[in-house]
């Protein structure tokens, strides 16, 4: 089990004007980035409850310090393959705000990247990639050192989720 | 300096509030053609002190409304006034109203001044005064005389002047604020030394003031001495009189006009107060307090006890560790009831208003109830409280509509005269229970049956138990009243409070004797955030059913299975039939065995329906507290929330009736109402 | 500092005298009627005392009538807090030995004028 990773240990790398910080992620080969402000923890994986009736995309809930925390499994969700959790599974913890209100939600990803700076201008839209991902998470994209990030915005994941959700339950 | 005095204002609404129950309280037990002295004092310095205080914090209006009504309590506790029943009525009615004033002040809103006006021209009409009365104006005469140079004061005090805590030497000082004074002493009245009593006053003082303040300004320095002295002011002219300029000296008005009046206007009415009828704060016995901080300490010493095993842990210490871990159970045990004891509160907090709503309503509708409390002194949940408030008002209200019958059917059915409404709490199982019973009509069961058939809850000739009959007030949209009377057809039904009150996780129930009474009975757990839960598994998923809706809990017999339309599975349990909800189906889960003869069946109840849920197996039975999915997810139908066991791990809590609601969604057949059909 | 004994039944006009006077540098002890001032007068040495009138247990008067038997407050200024202005209410005071009144209701800046007035 990896040891929870405290944000502050990543905070240190200074953020100008313009410039927005983001951890990324590890998931099937690319890299994806998430707002670092919105990050409360990063576990590792420990065993989740299912809760009936719901996507396969949601693992399930998990006990976080006495909260009631769901879990989403990022790899089901964007339809990529399915693997086996390992030691080097990881749970980002993500304050999200869906409708107005927070909710601290799990996302399982393979694993832990690193941090960036990225800048207004280093941010570029992106095309459309025909695939589940939607063009709806996706902030944009940003070339960094070489590498290409998908820069995501968990607002969006989180509310299409709930509204998925809802849709499926009622008929 | 300016104090913001807006920090006591939530105070003062506190204490008026109650202050108001108390008057009200009185003034239902008061006996009015000899009212107790006790009484009408209490009754008295509760109008006083709402007076008082909201004259001291800027509420004007209510100062000036509470003051005739304390004009009016004052005649009647000096025996100048004698009540009759309608100013008791009007006594109570200022009562509400001043409620409502108070409500207004403390959430910003707005009063119905008319109405306030109209009760306060009555309670001068009691008085007997012409409603143009204004409140007495104390203010000082003005004799603006302020010519002159100063005055010439006469100072003889009373030998006892000094027994009231005076002291002339303080007067001087504040004369001397006006101007330049010089004192003589005079010793005329100084007796010989041996009859010198050293606590008496026998000087006295002629006294000259340079200044410009006029005579009313000093008089008020010896105001408080006006009886135990002998005063004389002149004024000294000055030489040139005809010069001086007769302007109106702006301190001098300043000084002398009451300042009360004019800084209760300059006062902001600075109405911030917590809104809603809710409040968030608590009154707690010091007490439960300190048997907090007891089991505080006593948890810290366990832990810290535990804390030193783990430092050199020794497998020879296990029978310690356990030991320590025994007490840390009971530790936390002991401080889980007693910090929930925190926000418990009597239930006579609740049934309080009662004496006064059945009071009002019963002589509204002219009909002769008795009101009995019991168990007022049984505690329950504040918020669960607040809660219960509503139900039971409208429970209340429709035992004395449609339950006490007229003074004149009473005794023409055998009874006596006067209906007695009967409020009973206790403590049950973990439970509170509440019973609302009467000795009134009774339920129609006639009258609800044709009802129901009309407005088409029930099918022309079904077979339904008295019980079932009953049931059906509790029925969405369903009202016997012919008319939609404003005291309990509001629009709020029955089937309101049994929702409330479901929501609050308890049930209510009726039972009744057509012509004898009826009893509403209300049970609810005492507090909302735990349950006592029984822990049931189903393949690996662990599941909690709330006790309370448990019935039995039994292995089947496959002789007593039966199919009912190829897919719908009924129990036949004595003379029930049961229908069988297959919770792996219902959620989607794996389990041990589908077949019937390998599980356990739960049968559980919710909103009169009963079903059993299909298991793999029974574990242990535990209180649970109750998490939210909703806090970081959502709703899940069939789960009422999550709770966290022993081991760290989720379990879900199950939402009977929400389970039964999913099964009708998920059955092709519906069991449920074909055997409601049939006569249970 | 002076010290000034404060009773009233009303806690909202406790805790608004209290504050204020403390504010100006007294020392206050309170009390909720006349029985706790008695008790608390007996063990304590205050400069003047503030009473409300209307209170349950022993009224103003009583306790003003009470306080001058004991020796040591027998020349202790002591004022009563009353809505009444009338000649009544402050008559029957001054029979029972108050030295002045304050009439209600009353500012903060009323309260500690009439309050210098008597602890110089």
């Amino acid at each position: 089990m990896n040891p929870e990773v405290r944000k502050e240990s990543v905070i240190g790398l200074e953020a100008g004007d313009n410039t927005n910080q983001f951890l990324t992620f590890m998931l099937a080969g690319e890299e994806y980035g998430v707002d670092i402000l919105r990050v409360q923890e990063i576990k590792g994986w420990e065993s989740s409850t299912e809760i009936p009736n719901t996507p396969d995309y949601i693992q399930g809930v998990m006990n976080l310090r006495g909260t009631i925390v769901p879990i989403v499994d990022l790899r089901r969700r964007f339809d990529l393959e399915k693997v086996e959790y390992s030691n080097t599974t990881v749970v980002i913890v993500l304050k999200t705000k869906s409708n107005e209100t927070e909710k601290t939600i799990g996302f399982v990803v393979d694993a832990v990247s690193d941090v960036y700076n990225v800048t207004e201008e280093q941010l570029k839209p992106s095309p459309d990639f025909g695939n589940a991902v939607s063009t709806e998470f996706v902030r944009g994209l940003a070339t960094v050192d070489e590498k290409m990030l998908i820069l995501l915005d968990i607002d969006h994941l989180i509310d299409a989720d709930i509204n998925i959700n809802q849709s499926e339950m009622t008929h | 300096m300016s104090i913001d005095l807006s920090q006591f204002h939530g105070v003062f609404f506190e204490e008026s509030f109650e202050g108001l129950e108390i008057m009200e309280s009185e003034l239902l037990d008061l006996d009015f053609k000899n009212p107790g002295e006790e009484e009408i004092n209490k009754i008295f310095r509760a109008a006083h002190s709402i007076k008082g205080g909201s004259g001291s914090f800027g509420f004007n209006e209510i100062t000036s409304f509470t003051h005739v009504l304390e004009t009016l309590l004052d005649e009647v506790r000096s025996g100048k006034h004698q009540l009759t029943q309608n100013e008791v009525n009007l006594l109570l009615t200022s009562v509400d109203c001043l409620r409502d004033m108070l409500s207004a002040a403390r959430d910003k809103t707005e009063v119905d001044e008319a109405h306030v006006l109209s009760i306060q021209t009555d309670l001068e009409k009691a008085l007997g005064q012409t409603p143009t009365d204004k409140k007495e104006d104390d203010s000082s005469s003005d004799s603006e005389d302020s010519s002159g140079t100063g005055w010439q004061i006469k100072f003889i005090p009373h030998h006892n002047l000094f027994q009231t805590g005076n002291d002339p030497l303080r007067m001087f000082r504040e004369l001397e604020e006006f101007g330049e004074i010089i004192t003589t002493v005079k010793l005329d009245n100084l007796p010989p030394f041996d009859k010198y009593d050293m606590e008496e006053c026998y000087l006295s003082w002629d006294l000259t003031l340079t200044t410009d303040v006029n005579e009313d300004s000093i008089r008020e320095v010896f105001e408080w001495v006006e009886d135990e002295c002998d005063l004389t002011i002149t004024k000294i002219s000055s030489n040139n009189e005809s010069n001086v300029t007769t302007t109106e000296d702006e301190t001098i008005k300043e000084v002398e006009q009451t300042e009360d009046r004019r800084s209760g206007d300059r006062r902001k009415t600075d109405r911030r107060g917590s809104s809603g009828s809710e409040s968030s704060s608590i009154r707690v016995n010091i007490d439960k307090i300190d048997s907090l901080i007891n089991m505080v300490g006593e948890l810290v010493i366990t832990q810290s006890m535990l804390g030193q095993f783990g430092e050199d842990f020794d497998i020879k210490n296990i029978d310690k560790l356990n030991d320590g871990l025994k007490q840390l159970e009971r530790n936390t045990r002991e401080l889980q009831e007693n910090v929930m004891q925190i926000r418990m509160l009597p239930i006579s907090f609740s049934f309080n208003r009662f004496p006064r709503l059945v009071h009002d309503l019963g002589s509204k509708l002219n009909k002769k109830i008795e009101l009995k409390l019991s168990g007022e002194s049984t505690e329950l949940d504040k918020t669960v409280m607040e809660k219960i408030g509503d139900p039971l008002v409208h429970l209340v209200r429709n035992s004395i509509d449609h339950g006490i019958e007229m003074p004149e059917a009473r005794v023409a059915a055998g009874k006596s005269e006067t209906g007695t409404i009967h409020l009973n709490a206790y403590h049950e199982g973990g439970n509170i229970v509440i019973d609302i019973e009467d000795d009134g009509a009774g339920l129609n069961r006639e009258r609800i049956l044709k009802k129901a058939i009309e407005r088409g809850i029930v099918k022309e000739g079904e077979m339904l138990s008295d019980n079932k009959i009953n049931e059906l007030i509790f029925h969405a949209g369903f009202s016997t009243a012919e008319v939609v009377s404003d005291v309990s057809g509001r629009g709020v039904g029955m089937d309101v409070v049994k929702r409330n009150i479901h929501d609050l996780g308890g049930v209510v129930e009726v039972k009744s004797d057509e012509g004898k009474g009826s009893t509403f009975t209300i049970r609810l757990p005492l507090t909302l955030a735990i349950l006592d839960g029984q822990l049931i598994r189903v393949g690996s998923q662990t599941y909690i059913v709330p006790l309370i809706s448990i019935i039995e809990s039994l292995q089947m017999k496959s002789e007593s299975t039966k199919s009912i339309a190829g897919d719908a599975e009924v129990y036949c349990l004595r003379e029930d039939y049961i229908p069988i909800l297959r919770l792996h189906s219902v959620f989607n889960v794996s389990c041990d065995s589908t077949s019937l003869d390998n599980g356990l069946l739960v049968v559980v109840e919710a909103e009169g329906q009963k079903v059993g849920l299909f298991v793999d197996d029974l574990l242990a039975q535990q209180q649970v507290v109750i998490k939210s999915l909703e806090t970081n997810y959502k709703k899940i139908e069939g789960i009422s929330g999550a709770t966290i066991l022993g081991d760290g791990t989720v379990a879900m809590i199950l939402d009977v009736s929400s389970l039964i609601n999913l099964y009708r969604e998920h059955a092709d057949y519906d069991a449920l109402s074909a055997i409601n059909n049939r006569a249970a | 500092m002076a010290t000034i004994l404060a009773v009233d039944d009303s806690a909202s006009m406790r805790q608004m005298v209290a504050f204020t006077l403390k504010g100006a540098g007294y020392d206050v002890i309170e009390a909720v009627d006349g029985v706790d001032a008695l008790n608390k007068a007996k063990s304590s040495n205050p400069d003047a005392v503030l009473t409300d009138v209307n209170m349950p247990n022993m009224d103003g008067i009583t306790l003003i009538t009470e306080l001058r038997k004991l020796p040591s407050y027998k020349h202790t200024p002591m004022l009563m807090l009353t809505t009444e202005s009338s000649s009544d209410m402050k008559g029957k005071g001054k029979s029972a030995g108050a030295t002045g009144w304050l009439v209600k209701p009353f500012n903060p800046d009323q309260l500690l004028a009439t309050i210098k007035k008597v602890v110089a």
